[in-house]
């Protein structure tokens, strides 16, 4: 019996405890945003989409390979002697020419592995987060600055050079059926 | 009021037409502010904001909603019992509706100033179990036919601790008039029957405790009646999904909702008039001050639509506060302790009456 | 003659409110009664352990991110430091404090989703809110820290990705001192509250020979009545260094075992995780993170298995090396999934309300129990 009123008082004490912390709550200030007018200060370090600064970037592919989920797509050709391909911001020397650098956000983890890796400090995180596309092909973003014009034209060149050396080699393999091996290369 | 109509336009039809109307826009104001209301203060109570952007502080999020509900297509399954399925809603909110009939909005705000009107509420709002249990076996889902069942057992179950505690204050009052009820309640707030009715004397303060008790009793059983957190559990979201509406959309859910929260305005609407003087002023009428009695009526309105909002926030401040009871322990607080209680404070009435 | 009578089958899930994600229960009921429970797993079925044999070691870390997502931080720390034991490395001391720190931050966040959830699924929607709302404060933390807020990959084979923000001591203390008020809070609006306690008290006991017979682990266990706690046990990092106790069940309002007592236990770790925060927070030595970071991860043939006390139980990684560049294999004893298998003895002859309450109390991350 004695049971039986301390469960009545305690049901309706409970009860009374939890009304007075939500009526406490009742008069505190929101501590959610009006999201899409307001926005949170975003930290320095945020992992959002990743951004390749082209002109630094020497095609090295490290990002690729540090990719877990293989969402890096770079293909490279090689610049011929002659060729001017410019320097990077940290003063390296450019040897290829990065005709295709890919991501598709679609398959992105946001891990920051590519971005270690990175010699040239060209691949980074930004702290843009929105980007949602109605279409999957949509995510799939290109970072390389050349025209499809101006990448045939080095492939182009590059075969020709390509041809070229292959063909000096032949020559150059040609040559010591017939004459005596040159005492120095070149 | 029915007469002033009747007296007015001199056509019963027209009369009864206006007559009707009126708990019609209360109960669909009621299901449209409440909608909101429940949305803020639940959103308060959690540290957040609600809606914001429909309006000024989203007020019309609730009428876009509504815009929205009656665009949607009305998406039925093909192996639901249709004939069922389609006059659940409505029966449930007729139910809800017929209640209002004899619920005084003020001394002159009456539908029908029937002699048996507690009696008559009772009676009309069991009719939603029908409708629930309807829409809960035509639906042929079988988290439907749970709710519907839990739904049944939890109303029936609940009408008793009401009733005896109602019981008690006919006992006491000697009137089932709702409109009776509130008169006797006299203006200022300690003529009301939670401070022991109008009538000064020993027998006034000795019926305080045990009006609260009633009080205490009717609110949790009334609360159980319209199915709301804690004993949300015909619908409960996270066992049930919806309960017995999981399978309507549409205006057909609306209508759901719509008599939800109608019943919410019902209930409340009981509990002031039988312990909070109905549409007595607590303190006064401004119209008896400056004398002009034209001005009591409206004021009498105000305070009953002010008291039957209070009752609705309490109800939404439960259902943000609280967890929800199991099927079971629902019962068990009806029959093992919601109505020894209701009897004891029945008798124990009954014995003071009679001082 | 007697009529025929059939117990109705009733899935839970894959798409229900409190399944905690893609499980799918299948009850055969007698009215609302439970006569079995046949857990259905492998929705979120990932291939994890497969994907980890084709991935080099540090490219596995953000995969363990995803298995207990409410608990990425633990889960790199368990993966972690099973590979610097096959490598043979000492990492420093700046990196094992705020390896540490960062575990128990991470240790009260995922006790704040499943309390909060818990409660959603008894009914009480709003602590859950307020549960969220001092988890966000967590991952502001983990987010100034490393930039992400759910899937870190912070934890390093030999240190750490970042090393922490120069307001991040100040910020943690006062996390702390605000987070200590809530937790009376949370006991006030929910553990004590009568109705609560109704539905959970007496309700899925798990007995101690069951529970170790089902290899039950983390404040399952604890719940039980048993101090087992990886960190005191079995010490790894530096916990060996700090101050605290181990709550365990009382069975204060039913049994000990039953749905309260598991819900009270965790509220309860959250309290000792800050007061470790608390010893651990001032005491960081200075140091660089990155130091005992290995130029390329190839460890030796052979193989390690190691247990760290994950938010949920134990978590084991089981690695083999065969010398190359990428693990032979990786297998991981996923705390959730033993935990779950629990369930079919836990809910007999219980009502479906029931099965909600004692699922919560499991609290199982679908993402870990399927990987």
């Amino acid at each position: 019996m004695k049971q039986y009123f301390k469960d009545t008082w305690d049901g309706i004490w409970t009860v009374l405890i939890g009304m007075k912390i939500t009526f406490k709550h009742l008069f505190t200030p929101a501590v959610t945003i009006q999201y899409p007018d307001v926005k949170v200060k975003l930290p320095d370090r945020v992992r959002n989409r990743l951004y390749v600064n082209i002109d630094d970037c020497i095609g090295c592919d490290q990002c690729s390979r540090a990719c877990p989920v293989s969402c890096i797509e770079i293909e490279t050709v090689k610049g011929v002697p002659g060729e001017d391909l410019g320097t990077t911001s940290n003063g390296k020397k450019k040897a290829l020419w990065v005709t295709k650098f890919n991501i598709d956000f679609a398959k992105c983890c946001y891990c920051q592995l590519c971005v270690f890796p990175c010699p040239t400090e060209c691949i980074y995180m930004t702290d843009i987060y929105e980007f949602s596309e109605y279409d999957r092909n949509n995510f799939v973003y290109n970072f390389s600055a050349l025209t499809k014009e101006e990448i045939n034209q080095k492939k182009t060149n590059f075969e020709k050079f390509q041809a070229e050396k292959e063909a000096q080699k032949a020559a150059a393999a040609a040559k010591p059926k017939t004459d005596t091996p040159p005492a120095a290369p070149n | 009021m029915y007469q002033y109509f009747y007296n007015l336009l001199g056509n019963e039809i027209a009369a009864t037409l206006i007559t009707a109307a009126v708990p019609l826009v209360n109960v669909l104001l009621v299901a449209l502010i409440g909608v909101y209301l429940e949305r803020k203060v639940s959103a308060h109570m959690q540290d957040r904001l609600g809606p914001m952007r429909t309006g000024w502080h989203g007020v019309f999020q609730t009428v876009a909603d509504f815009i929205k509900m009656l665009q949607k297509e009305d998406a039925v399954s093909t192996e639901i019992d249709k004939k069922l399925y389609n006059i659940a809603p409505v029966l449930v909110f007729t139910g809800t509706f017929a209640a209002y009939a004899a619920i005084p909005f003020s001394s002159q705000l009456i539908g029908s100033e029937a002699e048996v009107g507690i009696f008559y509420v009772v009676a009309i709002s069991s009719l939603v179990v029908a409708g629930i249990l309807m829409a809960g076996w035509s639906s042929n889902n079988k988290y439907s036919l749970l709710g519907a069942m839990r739904s049944a057992a939890q109303i029936v179950s609940y009408e008793i601790p009401t009733a005896i505690v109602i019981l008690s204050m006919v006992m006491l009052t000697g009137t089932l008039s709702l409109d009776k009820f509130s008169q006797m309640q006299t203006a200022y707030f300690w003529n009301w029957n939670i401070f022991g009715g109008a009538e000064l004397g020993l027998v006034k303060f000795l019926l305080i405790p045990f009006m609260v008790v009633g009080f205490i009793i009717v609110f949790i059983s009334t609360l159980a009646e319209v199915n709301r957190t804690p004993f949300d559990i015909p619908e409960a979201e996270s066992e049930l999904v919806a309960g017995y509406f999981t399978e309507y959309c549409g205006m057909k859910w609306a209508m759901f909702m719509l008599s939800e929260y109608g019943n919410m305005f019902a209930v409340s609407a009981i509990v002031t008039i039988l312990f909070f003087g109905g549409y007595q002023s607590p303190v006064g009428y401004v119209g008896d001050l400056v004398g002009a009695d034209w001005m009591i009526p409206l004021e009498q309105g105000f305070w009953f639509l002010a008291k039957g909002w209070f009752f609705i926030f309490v109800q939404m401040w439960l259902r943000w506060t609280l967890p929800r009871l199991r099927v079971d322990q629902l019962m068990s607080l009806c029959w093992k302790y919601l109505i020894p209680y209701a009897f004891v404070n029945l008798i124990i009435i009954g014995f003071i009456s009679l001082i | 003659m007697a009529l025929k009578t059939e117990h109705m089958v009733l899935n839970m899930g894959p798409q229900h409110p409190s399944t905690h994600g893609v499980l799918r229960l299948e009850l055969e009921l007698e009215g609302e009664l439970i006569k079995k429970v046949v857990p259905h797993i492998g929705y979120l079925h990932r291939c994890f352990e497969k994907h980890a044999e084709a991935m080099q070691y540090n490219q596995i870390i953000p995969y363990t991110d995803r298995m207990d997502y409410l608990a990425s931080m633990y889960n790199n720390f368990g993966y972690v430091i099973a590979v610097e034991k096959l490598l043979g490395i000492e990492v420093p001391e700046r990196v094992q404090y705020i390896r540490v720190i960062m575990g128990e931050l991470q240790r009260i966040a995922s006790h704040l989703v499943a309390l909060g959830t818990y409660g959603l699924d008894i009914g009480a929607f709003t602590p859950f809110l307020y549960l969220f709302r001092d988890r966000e404060k967590i991952l502001t933390l983990f987010e100034m820290t490393c930039g992400a807020r759910l899937l870190y990959n912070y934890m390093w084979v030999g240190g750490l990705s970042h090393d922490i923000h120069p307001d991040f001591q100040r910020m943690t203390k006062e996390f702390v001192n605000y987070f200590k008020p809530t937790i009376v809070e949370l006991d006030n609006l929910l553990s004590y509250n009568k109705i609560f306690i109704e539905r959970t008290a007496n309700i899925g006991i798990l007995p101690i020979d069951t529970a170790i017979n089902y290899g039950v682990t983390g404040p399952m266990l604890r719940g039980s009545g048993i101090k087992f706690d990886l960190r005191k046990d079995d010490p790894y990092s530096i916990y060996d260094r700090f101050d605290f106790d181990i709550p365990v069940g009382k069975g204060i309002y039913g049994t000990v075992g039953d749905c309260w007592d598991r819900y009270y236990v965790r509220v309860r770790e959250m309290e000792q995780s800050l007061r470790i925060i608390e010893q651990a927070i001032d005491n960081i030595p200075e140091g660089d993170v990155q130091s005992a970071i290995p130029k390329r991860i190839k460890p030796p043939k052979g193989t390690v298995y190691t247990r760290v006390e994950n938010p949920r139980g134990e978590l084991g990684y089981f690695i083999i090396s065969d010398g190359n560049t990428n693990p032979f294999r990786v297998k991981v004893r996923a705390p959730s999934f033993v935990n779950l298998e629990v369930m079919g003895e836990l809910c007999k002859g219980h009502l479906v309300a029931d099965v909600i309450a004692i699922l919560g109390s499991v609290d199982i991350v679908l993402g870990e129990v399927d990987r």
